[in-house]
Formats: C-alpha cells, structure tokens, sequence
C-alpha cells in the first residue's frame, strides 16, 4: 500500500491505537464491521489468524467448512438470506484457490463477500515457497477488489476498504491476502471504517431528466411489462417497488434472482422470464410497446436471440452499474443510481393505471401454460413422482415462508418456477455462474444467518454430490436445515439437453448412486427417503416438523424434462411448452 | 459508422496500486481485443497514474469497454478518443553498425530530413532515436533498414487530448 492511501479514502475513527499482532487486528477489524459467523479452513499461512479467532471464540463465530469452496458459498448464503457481508477465510496455496468458485459465484450475482486468505512470509513471495499461489493474480478477475497485505499497518486500512467495496454500490467479493510475517508483526492498531474511496462511486447520481423521461413513456405505454432483478432485492426496495407498479398497474415478471423480491400471490407478479421461464412473461416481451428493467442485466438466459429481444419495445433501464447500459440491450432510457431511490423518485411522476386488457393476455397464455406443464408438474397424474409435485408439499408445509436454496439443474427450475414466496430473499441460487455444489452449503449459511426462518435446500443427485461432505458441517454446527435431494439418478439438465439435442447420446449423465439415507445418517442426521406418492405428503410434512436438520431423499421420474423451454438461439416468443 | 472498426486512444486516469494493471489488461483479454499499445506513466496530477492505451475496435464495443474500465474500484476516470480528437506522439530507437556513418552519406540526410537525432556515436555502434507519429517512424525504419538496423524498438503511444478531462474537478468533489 502506498503512503497516498490516506488521502484516497474517508474514514471515520472508531477506535484508538492499542499495539496487537496483525492477526489479532484481522479479528478485531472484523467484530469492528459487525461479523458474527465467518466460514473458514485452518493451515499454515492463516494460523496466526486462527489462534486469534480460538481467544476471541466468544465474539466470533468460526464455522469449520469441509472444504474451502462450501466456506465461500456458506457466507454467500449468509449474505444473500441477511444483506450483510458474508466472510470466508482459507490459507494459502490450495485453502485460497478452493475459495475461487464460490467467489465467482459472487461476482456474477453481485453477493457482498470479503475473503481472507494467509499467504507465505512476504520475503518467500515469488519463490513458489510451500503453498504459494498468486492469489491475487488468480481472484483479479472474479472479484469486485482485491489486495495483498505485506504490512500489518496496513490491516486496518484494507480492512476497511474491503468492508466497504464489497457492501457498496454493487456489491461483489472483496479478497484479501496477508501474509504470514503481516500477521505476526506487530503495530499500534486503530480503526476507522472506510465512508468512501475516492476512484469509486458506488451509486452514480440519478438525473432528474432520466426519471422525467421513464415516467412520460410509462405513462404513455398500452402495454407495459416490468423485468426485475436482484437489485430490487439488494437495494431494499421491495415497497417501493411494488408501490410502482401497482399505481401504474403493471404486469411484473422476475428473474431467477429477483425472485422473492413481491411475494408469489401478487396479482401483479406474473411469474419468471428466461429460458425456462413462465409463458406468458417470455411470449409476451415481443409484444410489450414498453420493457421496463429495474436491477437486471438481461442475462442470455433470460433474453435468447438479442436480435428477436423486445425489438418492438421501448426499453427503460433502472440500474445501478453504468456498464450494464446498453451492454447487452439498448435502453430508450437509463435511469441510473439506486433502485429504491429511483422507484421513489419516480412514484409521483407515474399516473394511475390498470391495463385491464393487457393483464386478460398474461392470464390466458398461462391458462395454456397450466394445461400443458404446470398442472402436470403440480398434480401429476402418471406413476412417477415429479420434482413439481415436492415442491407443491414444500409450498403446502411451509405456507410459503421458508427460504428455498436450490442448486443448479432440473430441480432448481423447477423449484424456481414453483416455490412460493411471502417474503423477500427468500430465493438463494446460483444464478449466473450456475455452480453445482452451491446449494447445501449456502444453505448452512442462509440458516446461521437467520436461524428462525425455515430454510430448505433443494439439489439434484448430482450437485448434491459435489458438495455432501458439508452434512459434517450441518452436523457439527447443530444447524437445523432441511435438506431435499430429488434424486433421478441422472445429471438431469445435461441429459435433457442430450435428449433434444444430441439425439438422446447422454454421455456421462447417468448416476449410479450411493444410499444417501445411509450417508445422511452416517453424520447423525435423520433422513428418509420417498419413492411412492402417498408417502410424499407425510414425509415432508415430518421433514419440515423437525427441529433438528433433516434430509429427505424424493426419487423422482427419471427422464422428465423442465418446460417450457426456450432452446439456446431461439428468440423468447418461440418458447417450447413440449 | 459507429460498426466501423477503428484506432482510439484510451486515456485511463487510476490509483498508483499494483495489480491494477492486471485488471485493466484482462478486460481487454476476456474479450479477445488485441492491445495495440499500452503504456503507463504518471499524470499531471500527483499520485495519480495514467495508462495510455491504444487499440481497435468499433465505437460501440469502445463504450463497453469504457464502462468496464471504470467499473474498476481503482479507476478514477477512463476516456476514449479518436485520431483526431488527440495529438499524439510514439519514440523508437534504432542501433546501427557505426561504420555506416562515414560510409553511407545518405543516412546523414534520412536522419537528417525525418528530423530523427543521434544519441550516442561508439566505435562499433550509433543510436538514432526519433519522436513522432506512427507512419514517420515506420517510414524511417523502411529508409533505415536498406543500410542494415542491429537492433530496432518502438514505444508506445502516448497523448493528450485537445479538450479537457476534468480529472482534479472530480477529485476535488470527493475531498468536499
């Protein structure tokens, strides 16, 4: 760090200088910012740091992961479920790269995440001493900041900034690497929390003129449709929000991680957009003569063929990040800045609205998505158990107020799609990196994070497996999660692309499974498995009974596939329902 | 035609931290946009660093890329111009067999007429080093390397834009 550093960033003082070990600053840094739970991997380089976590155990709360990558997705839950910065921490070497998924994770979902990570003496950097690994070389990409401690003077400061960047503007992962020598030396440690760095800033201000022009075109609009994203989530305007669009009586359809944000039963939320999104919402975004985006990126997943995207709309784009204008769709009108700031800015220039006739459109195309898909997912009638009709139990059991955290695959669509939500981040996923894995040990982090709330976890057998080591974990830390694996003995969503797409080859997409009740109850967990319909009921009744975690195997029809869909390239108005 | 490739002079305005670099060149990388040019200097303000960055692309895909830039925490402020909006300059150097001095007349007047300059006279060797545009050093280096060049390097691209880019304004609003 350089001595100009000072004058780079605002801070406020919050304490005054006591001399301690760079290690011991780490800890105290951290309690300074508020952290209670942090997820970690003890070895070599990070020691210092936890013989510092062991003293102050009574503050902080260190929750030994099975492998660093759960580390990094158990503070993603926690983040996502809470709005606060998750922690991970991890040694050098293997302990750092093994964060690397889970923090690209959350920089494509915007997750505020400060990793910390030990690195070897700084004299032995670049002599690929043991463990050494240019950690800060590797995470440039896939972090909001990044920074290499040489100095434990340099603790506090970093510290600091790092709180700050990854909880601000947009949030993201912050990674900080110290090394060894950092941690033992020691300095007259003082804190001053980070109120701005002076190359960043975080919420660009919102012209006047751009609201002006939002509120004249939705004025204008016959036939408005809202897409929101996340950011109506991480920016908390969830009221604002829904103020909105019920004043201008506009059709709101989510995207996968803006699910949550309205609760499902709203009669203006009209489902999911995007590749296996609801029908109507995709259908009917070639028809809107307005496409209002609030807090999203228009991901491929959720526009298809950019060249067919809504070319008849006009386009307002509310958003936080100026590079996501026109990056991947033109915006008539960017309204840029905060969400919740914009949406109430903007509620007095909007006129009161119905759009009685646009609304009957979205309520017949889902008449024709009921027929074919969702009445059979839902209520099936075949032998097989379908992913849809656990989903049904779960909605039933929980009333809707559990927090779902789905991996990715056939059952996170599916549960996506069919989960209901009376409260706001209640949808934790892996949205844009769709990383198999995520779900359990987010889920670990979700209920650590918000212990009175239910808090589900849904995965394939598949993705269930990249992580099941974490049921040690959930073991060890008593947390109570429910975790449900639908097991079709298939990599679901790779073989249902093998079916449509590559004349049914499904190359390495079968599972030969092991006993996952056996393996659950190996780690002292209750668990029970369901493979008939009249059982299902019961069992996630039982399931959502307990107090304690519980695991609850659903084996379900092998080879359904999720629909509607849209095939890569398609445009969204040309969405399969078979 | 905004579709259109063409040359821009990125003008980036950062902190002075290691690994930005790092960051800046992978933006271009991920993307598979060729770096023409690159240098890193300080700016006129102090503590303040500046990339100069040259490249070619279509001005859409120039805006994006502008927006990444700037997305980068350390990022003050980032610029694009095009040839006309900048006076720029590149330097190269050229070593040379010193006996060519006194055997080939003529190099006297290349050096000469390109308005190059000689930097040091050895027994074995010369260097001719010349400031100037893209085109005048290519043209120099064809004209040069008739007689025999030992060892050729270019620079790359430094400029300043005609019109002003307010970088101390926005930092005296963070320090309000």
């Amino acid at each position: 760090m350089k001595e100009t550093q000072t004058i780079q960033n605002k801070k406020e003082s919050t304490t005054t200088a006591v001399r301690i070990s760079g290690s011991e600053a780490v800890v105290r840094c951290l309690l300074e910012e508020g952290v209670k739970v942090l997820y970690g991997y003890p070895g070599g380089a990070i020691m210092p740091v936890y013989d510092e976590l062991y003293k102050y155990q009574d503050k902080i709360h260190h929750v030994l992961a099975r492998h660093e990558q759960c580390a990094a997705h158990a503070a993603q839950g926690y983040a996502r479920i809470s709005g606060e910065v998750g922690v991970a921490i991890a040694t050098s070497g293997p302990g750092a790269t093994n964060l690397i998924t889970g923090i690209a994770d959350a920089q494509i979902d915007s997750t505020p995440l400060v990793c910390i990570t030990g690195q070897v003496a700084s004299h032995l950097l670049g002599s690929d001493a043991f463990q050494e690994t240019d950690i800060v070389g590797i995470s440039t990409p896939v972090t909001k900041w990044n920074c290499q401690i040489t100095k434990a003077s340099d603790i506090p400061e970093v510290l600091a900034k790092a709180f700050y960047i990854a909880k601000s503007g947009r949030p993201g992962p912050v990674l900080i690497d110290i090394t060894k020598d950092a941690q033992f030396e020691e300095f007259d440690f003082a804190y001053k929390k980070c109120k701005g760095v002076r190359s960043y800033n975080p919420i660009p201000k919102t012209e006047k003129s751009s609201l002006e022009a939002a509120a004249k075109l939705i004025n204008a609009a016959k036939k408005p449709l809202v897409v929101w994203g996340q950011g109506v989530i991480l920016s908390e305007a969830e009221e604002a929000f829904k103020a909105v669009i019920e004043k201008a009586g506009i059709p709101s359809a989510w995207t996968i991680l803006g699910a949550s944000a309205i609760p499902t039963s709203h009669p203006l939320n009209i489902g999911m957009v995007g590749m296996h999104g609801n029908y109507a919402p995709n259908v009917l975004t070639n028809e809107c003569d307005l496409l209002i985006a609030i807090g999203m990126r228009f991901d491929d997943r959720v526009t298809g063929n950019l060249a067919t995207y809504a070319k008849q709309a006009k386009v307002i784009h509310f958003e936080i990040d100026p590079a996501e204008i026109n990056k991947n769709v033109k915006a008539d009108v960017a309204v840029l800045g905060d969400a919740k700031a914009s949406l109430e800015a903007i509620l007095p220039l909007i006129n009161k609205n119905t759009h009685a006739e646009w609304h009957q459109k979205f309520k017949d195309l889902y008449a024709v998505e009921y027929e074919k898909v969702i009445k059979n997912d839902l209520h099936p009638t075949k032998e097989g158990l379908t992913m849809g009709e656990v989903l049904n139990q779960i909605n039933i059991q929980s009333k809707g107020e559990a927090a779902i955290v789905s991996d990715v695959g056939q059952h996170q669509m599916i549960a996506c799609r069919y989960a209901e939500f009376n409260q706001t981040k209640s949808n934790i996923t892996s949205g844009g990196l769709g990383t198999m894995g995520f779900g359990l040990p987010a889920a670990i982090g979700a209920k650590m994070a918000r212990p009175e709330r239910e808090v589900v976890s849904i995965s394939g057998d598949g993705g269930y497996q990249m992580t099941i080591q974490e049921l040690g974990t959930i073991f060890q830390q008593k947390a109570a999660v429910k975790v449900v694996v639908l097991n079709n003995d298939f990599l679901g969503m790779v073989r249902q692309w093998q079916q449509l797409f590559f004349d049914k080859r499904y190359a390495s997409t079968e599972m030969v499974n092991p006993n996952f009740v056996a393996i659950a109850e190996g780690y002292y967990i209750r668990a029970r498995k369901v493979t008939k319909r009249e059982e299902l009921a019961e069992a996630v009744a039982e399931m959502m009974a307990s107090k304690e975690a519980y695991f609850l195997e659903v084996c379900v029809e092998k080879e359904d596939n999720v629909f509607p869909m849209i095939p890569t390239g398609a445009s969204v108005s040309d969405i399969r329902l078979e | 035609m905004s579709t259109d490739k063409q040359l821009f002079t990125v003008s980036v305005y950062t902190e002075n931290n290691i690994g930005l670099l790092n960051r800046i060149s992978a933006i271009f990388q991920r993307r598979h946009i060729n770096i023409e040019s690159l240098n890193t200097s300080p700016s006129e303000i102090e503590s303040v660093s500046r990339f100069t960055i040259v490249v070619n692309m279509t001005e859409d895909n120039m805006k994006k890329i502008i927006g990444q830039i700037e997305k980068q925490v350390e990022v003050i402020k980032a610029f694009y111009h095009t040839e006309e909006e900048i006076i720029y300059q590149e330097s190269c150097i050229f070593k040379m067999k010193s006996g060519l001095l006194f055997d080939e007349r003529e190099i006297q007047n290349i050096i000469k007429e390109s308005n190059a300059r000689i930097v040091t006279v050895n027994r074995d060797f010369f260097v001719i080093e010349k400031s100037g545009r893209k085109e005048e050093i290519e043209l120099l280096y064809r004209e040069l390397s008739a007689f025999g060049i030992m060892q050729f390097t270019r620079s790359g691209r430094i400029a300043v834009s005609k019109e002003e880019m307010k970088i101390s304004t926005m930092l005296e609003a963070f320090q309000a």
